[in-house]
């Protein structure tokens, strides 16, 4: 018997608008639009009352008051009910006393999951892999990372790329290999040979002309 | 629903809205400012209200019903 297979959606990458969508949530029902004007982490994780996902809620929740400082909306999203998002986040509040402040998407028919791409069916046919979509105000996507089911996300690196990225779009530079606030950026690389050499004499720390780092 | 409970009757958030839409407030911007909500809850918050006739809306900015003027008093 030929096996049932999820309809091939398209992955979404870095530098494409965000795929619309319009999905029940814990906080109501919610549009990408919703969101225009901030930025926005839409994240999936595998499926309530799980103990990884247990402990990357209450990590998400811990770094909510960072993102709100530097306007970041949180969304989360599994396949499970409402009812089931109800009683979990209930349950993680009772048992913890941790409060999870965002919404959480109930994406019982797939729609939002399968236009992000979230369901790869080596990991699972029938869960979300635990995906982060870092969203610009302007509801662009900035980055994608994926985690397997048995690896909980790194909220430092999270908050890192949220700084990186706000940093390049203020600034107009880059940002080195394990880059943090306060570290030296790096400035964009000349286009023409003139703008070579004069890179030379324009006051930055470089290792050569193609590597010019400075402090913001 | 978020704003508007199964008995027809706003929530709290759905409350502060209302109140929000009967000081004069008309866009999701001054009334997220208003109540202290986050901007995409009064987005969705809005719609919900208008779709269940408390709220009308005109474009991106709303004006209390005379339903839901009557719920708030």
């Amino acid at each position: 018997m030929e096996e049932v297979r999820e309809p091939i959606a398209h992955m979404p990458h870095i530098g494409e608008p965000a795929p619309a969508f319009e999905a029940v949530s814990t906080q109501g029902v919610l549009k990408l639009e919703d969101f225009k004007g901030s930025w926005l982490i839409l994240f999936s994780h595998p499926a309530d009352f799980t103990p990884v996902c247990t402990t990357e809620f209450i990590a998400f929740s811990e770094i909510h008051p960072e993102l709100q400082k530097r306007g970041v909306e949180l969304l989360g999203l599994s396949v499970d009910s409402v009812s089931s998002h109800i009683a979990w986040v209930r349950n993680v509040q009772e048992k913890t006393g941790v409060k999870i402040p965002f919404p959480i998407i109930a994406d019982l028919n797939k729609e939002v999951s399968l236009s992000y791409g979230m369901i790869h069916p080596g990991q699972s046919k029938t869960e979300t892999v635990r995906c982060v979509f870092i969203i610009d105000p302007d509801q662009i996507i900035r980055t994608i990372l994926y985690y397997p089911l048995t690896t909980g996300r790194n909220m430092d690196e999270i908050l890192r790329i949220v700084d990186a990225l706000q940093t390049t779009d203020k600034n107009k530079v880059a940002t080195p290999a394990n880059w943090r606030p306060g570290d030296m950026v790096v400035v964009p690389p000349p286009n023409t040979q003139e703008m070579a050499e004069e890179r030379l004499q324009q006051g930055y720390e470089c290792v050569d002309w193609y590597l010019c780092k400075k402090k913001l | 629903m978020a704003c508007v409970s199964p008995d027809g009757k706003p929530t709290e958030s759905g409350t502060k809205m209302l109140r929000a839409l009967q000081a004069g407030l008309g866009s999701p911007e001054e009334i997220a400012k208003e109540t202290g909500l986050p901007l995409f809850r009064v987005r969705s918050g809005l719609r919900e209200l208008a779709e269940a006739g408390l709220a009308d809306q005109k474009e991106d900015s709303y004006k209390l019903s005379g339903k839901g003027a009557e719920l708030i008093r």
